[in-house]
C-alpha cells in the first residue's frame, strides 16, 4: 500500500499497477544515478508529494533499472516528468525546475 | 601580496537603516564565475552568500572533460572541477542558498539590494548562459524525446544507436567525440565547409571510424511521432529552392549552436547589449552602483572557465573596494 504524501519507487514490473491503474493522477519522475539535476529535484518532488497529497501521487522510475518503461514513453533525456491521468501520459517536461516553477506547471496541468 | 581589508560592519555605512543587510555581497549563480567571486570575497572578509537555482558548477557540470583549463596536464572532468570549486568556496564559509532570482524578483536600484528575499550591500550577477535553440520544426516537441542540448546528460540513452550533432565549434566537436564512444553512428552537421573548433579536436573526430561528417549542410526539420526518427538536411549553398535534401534516420539529435545569456530577469534593471549580455567596464561594474557581472553573462570576447574565474576574482575585489569607499564616504 502506498504511503500518501511521499514519493514512491516504481519499475517496469509494477508500472501498470501503480501508475496506469491509479485512480489519482501520477507524476512520474524518470531519473538515473548519473543525473545530478535529478538528484537536486528529489527533495523538491518529496515536497510536492506532501503538498499535493490526495490530489496527486509522485512516482520515481530509475531508467537504468527500468529501460522498458522509459523506452515505451520515448524518454531519451532526463530529468523527465510525465503526468499520467487515467492510465494515459499527458503533460511532460524534460528540464530541471525549482519548486515554485514545478508547482506552477502542475497547477496548470492537473 | 593581497591584504584583507577590515571587515565592513553595517554601522559603518552612511545612512544605515534599522533593518541592516544580511550580506555584504550576494552572488547570483554558482558556476565558475560565481564561485570565484565567493572565494575571493569571503577571503577578503566580506559576508558572502551565493544563490543557485540548480546544481553548482554551471556548464562545468555538464562538460565531459575539460582539456584546456591550466593546471591539469591530463585534463579534468567537468563535474570534478565544479565540485572542487564549490568545496573551496564552502571552506571559506560562503553560504549557499537555493533560490531562483528570475522567479522571485530583485531590487538593484537602492543602497541595499534585494534578490530572492536576501538583502545585500552589493550584488554580482553570474548567471551565465543557456544553450541556444535552432528553432527547427519538431525541436521543441521532441525535447527529451531524442532532442538534447547535453551529450553528457543524455548520451546513455543512445548506446548502440544513431545520433547527429549539429554545430561547428569546440563543444559540438568535443561532444561528438564523446557520443562516438556510446553510439553506433554519429553524424556531425555544420553549415560551413570547415569547423570553427580547435584543430586538435577536429583531427580527433575525423579519425573516428563511426563518425560521418555532413559539412556545408543545414538542418531543415526533426521528424518523429513519439521520439526522434529522422533529421532532414539540405545543402547550405544555393538557397532553399531546389537544394538537395537528405533524410538521416536517427534516434537522437544533439544541438550545439552556441548559447544565450541568462538575463531575461535583468531587463530594465541594468544596461544590456543588443544580444542581452550585461555591459560592464574592465572592473566588472555594471550601469548600477555596487552591481557587478562576471562570466559568460557579460559582454566579452572569450567565454571559457578560465575567463569566468578571472572575472569573478576581479568583481569580488572591485566590490570590496567600492564597499570600503562607501564606508569612508
Amino acid at each position: 500500500m502506498t504511503e500518501e504524501g511521499k514519493a514512491h519507487e516504481v519499475s517496469d514490473a509494477n508500472f501498470d499497477k501503480e501508475v496506469l491503474k491509479s485512480a489519482t493522477p501520477v507524476l512520474v519522475d524518470f531519473w538515473a544515478s548519473w543525473c545530478k539535476p535529478c538528484q537536486k529535484m528529489a527533495p523538491i518532488l518529496e515536497a510536492v508529494a506532501q503538498d499535493y497529497a490526495g490530489r496527486l501521487t509522485v512516482a520515481k522510475l530509475d531508467v537504468e533499472d527500468s529501460p522498458g518503461t522509459a523506452q515505451r514513453y520515448d524518454v531519451r533525456g532526463i530529468p523527465t516528468l510525465i503526468l499520467f491521468k487515467g492510465g494515459q501520459p499527458g503533460e511532460r517536461v524534460s528540464e530541471y525546475m525549482p519548486k515554485e516553477e514545478l508547482e506552477r506547471w502542475l497547477d496548470a496541468a492537473l | 601580496m593581497e591584504e584583507a581589508l577590515p571587515k565592513m560592519s553595517p554601522a559603518d555605512s552612511p545612512g544605515a537603516a534599522a533593518a541592516t543587510a544580511a550580506w555584504d555581497l550576494l552572488v547570483v549563480g554558482a558556476g565558475p564565475a560565481g564561485l570565484a567571486v565567493t572565494i575571493y570575497a569571503a577571503r577578503a572578509g566580506l559576508r558572502t552568500c551565493v544563490l543557485e537555482r540548480g546544481v553548482p558548477g554551471g556548464q562545468m557540470a555538464t562538460a565531459d572533460w575539460v582539456e584546456n583549463y591550466p593546471g591539469f596536464p591530463e585534463g579534468v572532468a567537468g563535474v570534478e572541477l565544479g565540485l572542487k570549486m564549490e568545496e573551496q568556496a564552502r571552506r571559506f564559509g560562503v553560504t549557499f542558498l537555493t533560490a531562483d532570482a528570475g522567479a522571485t524578483g530583485l531590487e538593484l536600484a537602492g543602497s541595499d539590494k534585494t534578490v530572492a528575499g536576501q538583502r545585500a550591500r552589493a550584488v554580482v550577477v553570474a548567471t551565465g548562459s543557456r544553450p541556444r535553440r535552432l528553432g527547427l520544426p519538431g525541436e521543441d516537441r521532441l525535447a527529451g524525446r531524442g532532442v538534447s542540448y547535453c551529450a553528457t546528460c543524455d548520451g546513455a540513452f543512445f548506446r548502440g544507436k544513431r545520433v547527429a550533432v549539429i554545430g561547428g565549434g569546440d563543444s559540438a566537436v568535443t561532444e561528438a567525440a564523446f557520443l562516438a564512444k556510446l553510439a553506433a553512428k554519429v553524424f556531425v552537421v555544420h553549415r560551413r565547409d570547415g569547423f570553427r573548433a580547435a584543430a586538435t579536436l577536429v583531427e580527433r573526430v575525423r579519425a573516428l571510424k563511426n563518425v560521418e561528417l555532413r559539412l556545408g549542410r543545414v538542418p531543415v526539420s526533426i521528424e518523429g511521432s513519439g521520439g526522434v526518427e529522422a533529421l532532414v538536411l539540405r545543402e547550405a549553398a544555393g538557397g532553399e529552392a531546389g537544394a538537395r535534401e537528405e533524410r538521416l534516420e536517427l534516434d537522437g539529435v544533439f544541438i550545439y549552436v552556441g548559447t544565450d545569456p541568462e538575463t531575461g530577469f535583468l531587463k530594465g534593471k541594468v544596461d544590456l547589449d543588443k544580444a542581452g549580455y550585461v555591459i560592464t567596464d574592465q572592473e566588472m561594474r555594471t550601469s548600477v552602483p555596487r552591481v557587478y557581472a562576471a562570466g559568460d553573462v557579460r559582454v566579452k570576447g572569450l567565454r571559457q572557465v578560465v575567463t569566468a574565474v578571472a572575472d569573478g576574482a576581479v568583481a569580488a575585489m572591485t566590490a570590496e573596494k567600492d564597499l570600503a569607499a562607501l564606508a569612508q564616504g
